[in-house]
């Protein structure tokens, strides 16, 4: 499949920081596309790139065939929403919108129809000679959107454009975006921090990390199956486990030594043989835990734990739990209230279980990403401990 | 009722400048204006009695020429410093803080130089047997006959050196508030470089400029001191006439009735621009009003 918009062996330095190294990615045309990464990770980088702010050190950009890697910006059928607005202060929000018209040259009259109808898609008709200063962030953001979209991009660059939003608006300008995206049916490459934005918008991400990309793939191949800690723990919140296998059960699973725990089934999409080192990244709500073992089944591994802490989530409970030494994070869902179950507690005793093709082996662990799984302060359980004893 | 308590203090508070402003400016512009429309003495002072002559007298065709020369050399040294102090402001404000205060530096350090040694030292420098003479002369850029002293021409250049920094410091200041995305907004919008700079950045800067262009067009109407040591004949500007009626005429009236006209029209720039910042407040409010 012919990508419509390509990164070719792209690397960016900024002093002494590699801010984008030698990544290459495509993007199909009409898709919505996200860049995501913590701050610093080279995505804003890549998408100032994209729009012709600055140039790579090396390597080269494609939009559509053609290559628009030494063309300014103003030469370039690229518009961004940046993540100020970057609206014209002394400029009204009709004459803000009809900015890119103006510069280039169109008829009043078609000025004014686009305009028109840029301000009924954005629904604020009634608002075209307000200032910026006199708009709401909300407005202010679609305002810009407008702004961007009037000149027919061939691809939309979007820069965190919600960040500066309030959570409740911030939901509604994610539909509203989405919305305009199926209306417009123009490509979307959007840049964000935030995992939650990425993935209810988008087509596919890409995971970035220190420059690099770590992963690309639709939000539920990436949730389901990261190839490695960083796409793991970044997204969502994981159990890394290293362990050994020690054994093949059949062509689907081997058996994996985790700890002084010498036979936990895991799935072998890798092919690896025994003696071979794994890590095993295990979603928190894939893991059971009950008081009562459960039924024995192929594939399960079930482990005898105690609670080491919890924290009410509302429609969840987080289980902090010690099984083999290890500390392992559960997640439930609260599906029913039973006010006569003995609700777990602080130090119980349960048995949690996790079937084998939930845990899933990494391509790469590097032990600093542990750091991004949000662990509750060792202290803060000891606490309780001495509180209940 | 607050309203007006408010209000009365506001007053109250201003009061003081008030006084401080009629005192020192009100009063004595009037008393010009009445010394203007008084007869001189032979002694040099001021006779009894009203009279229109003074005032006729700026008929002169001599003075004349003299108010437009003074009108272009202050136009030209405006339109000279604000070309030079807008790229610069705008380098400035991009620039690393490091070498931002290098040449902020550079632009202060010469006002710790008196203002008349400055401007002897321009006359040294562009002495006819002068280095910059020698050698714009050498590669003929200028006839060896011709003078680079005493005339319009100097008076531009060493008024554009004095206030400069006077227009580059609230241009800079305007600048270093702006928002440069905007600038990155634009062309991602397809300006060119240049339409962004015209469009964004200076309505951006808009407060700086005419601060600026105030800084030095209203003293350069008033020079005095730039076309006396520099000037020359074909350099004088009304400033040097009004001190030729006073300190070799000795007749005060006739330069109160040129210090008239200089008053005049260094205030009716001010209003102008008053009244457009009025204006422009304005409009915004008024619209807030009818939503």
């Amino acid at each position: 499949m012919s990508e419509f918009l390509e990164f070719r062996n792209i690397s960016k330095r900024f002093g002494s920081i590699q801010a984008v190294d030698s990544v290459s990615l495509g993007i199909k045309r009409g898709e919505f596309f996200s860049l995501l990464g913590p701050s610093g990770c080279g995505k804003t980088t890549m998408l100032r790139l994209a729009a012709g702010f600055g140039q790579p050190d090396k390597g080269r950009i494609v939009l559509d065939g053609q290559d628009i890697t030494d063309l300014p910006p103003n030469k370039r059928q690229v518009n961004t929403i940046f993540q100020s607005y970057a609206l014209f202060p002394h400029l009204t929000v009709w004459h803000n919108i009809a900015f890119g018209l103006q510069v280039a040259k169109k008829s009043k009259s078609d000025i004014q129809d686009e305009v028109r109808s840029m301000l009924r898609l954005i629904r604020m008709d009634d608002q075209a000679d307000k200032k910026p200063g006199q708009l709401s962030g909300g407005q202010k953001q679609r305002v810009a959107i407008a702004r961007a979209l009037i000149n027919k991009p061939q691809i939309l660059l979007l820069d965190e454009p919600l960040a500066a939003l309030d959570l409740k608006l911030r939901q509604r300008m994610l539909i509203e975006l989405d919305m305009i995206h199926d209306q417009v049916g123009i490509t979307f490459l959007y840049v964000t921090h935030d995992q939650g934005e990425a993935m209810s918008l988008s087509d596919r991400i890409a995971v970035m990390d220190s420059g690099r990309i770590e992963q690309v793939g639709s939000p539920a191949e990436i949730y389901e199956t990261p190839r490695t800690s960083f796409v793991a723990a970044f997204i969502g919140d994981t159990n890394f486990l290293e362990g050994e296998v020690t054994g093949l059960v059949d062509n689907e699973y081997c058996q994996v030594r985790i700890a002084d725990i010498p036979d936990v089934v895991c799935f072998n999409d890798k092919s690896m043989k025994p003696g071979n080192p794994v890590f095993l990244s295990i979603r928190p709500e894939k893991v059971h835990i009950s008081r009562d073992r459960p039924e024995a089944a192929t594939s399960l591994n079930v482990l005898p734990a105690v609670v080491e802490d919890m924290i009410y989530l509302g429609s969840q409970t987080k289980y902090w739990v010690r099984t083999h030494g290890l500390r392992i994070q559960v997640l439930r869902q609260h599906f029913r209230f039973f006010l006569d179950e003995k609700p777990i507690r602080w130090k119980d005793d349960v048995w949690i279980w996790w079937h084998g093709d939930d845990g899933f082996m990494l391509d790469r662990f590097r032990a600093g990403d542990e750091k991004l799984i949000s662990l509750p302060p060792q202290k803060v359980g000891e606490f309780e401990d001495n509180g209940s004893s | 009722m607050k309203d007006r308590r408010r209000k009365l203090q506001e007053t109250l508070i201003s009061l003081p400048s008030l006084f401080w402003l009629s005192l020192f400016f009100v009063v004595p512009t009037l008393f010009v204006f009445s010394v203007a429309l008084r007869p001189a003495n032979p002694y040099g002072g001021i006779a009894p009695g009203w009279t229109w002559a003074n005032i006729r007298s700026l008929a002169n065709p001599n003075y004349l020429v003299v108010a437009w020369r003074t009108v272009w050399i202050s136009v030209a040294s405006t339109l000279i410093c604000i070309m030079l102090a807008v790229p610069i402001s705008y380098y400035l404000a991009r620039v690393s803080a490091k070498w931002k205060n290098v040449f902020l530096m550079l632009i202060i350090v010469p006002f710790w130089t008196n203002f008349l040694i400055r401007i002897f030292a321009w006359k040294v420098l562009l002495h006819p047997d002068g280095a910059i003479k020698k050698i714009l002369a050498f590669s003929g850029l200028v006839s060896p006959q011709a003078s680079l002293l005493y005339n319009a021409g100097a008076v531009v250049l060493i008024t554009v050196y004095t206030f400069l920094p006077f227009t580059i410091l609230p241009l800079y200041a305007a600048a270093e508030k702006f928002d440069f995305q905007l600038l990155e907004a634009a062309r991602d919008l397809g300006a060119r470089r240049f339409q962004a700079f015209a469009k964004i950045f200076l309505p951006g800067v808009r407060g700086g400029l005419i601060t600026a262009v105030l800084f030095v067009f209203i003293p350069a109407l008033g020079s005095y001191v730039i076309p006396d040591i520099v000037g020359g004949p074909g350099g004088e500007m009304l400033g040097n006439k009004i001190a030729q009626r006073v300190f070799v005429d000795r007749n005060l009236p006739q330069a109160a009735a040129l210090s008239v006209v200089l008053i005049l029209s260094v205030l009716a720039p001010l209003a102008a621009v008053l009244i457009l910042q009025r204006k422009r407040e304005k409009s915004p409010s008024l619209l807030e009003v009818n939503r």
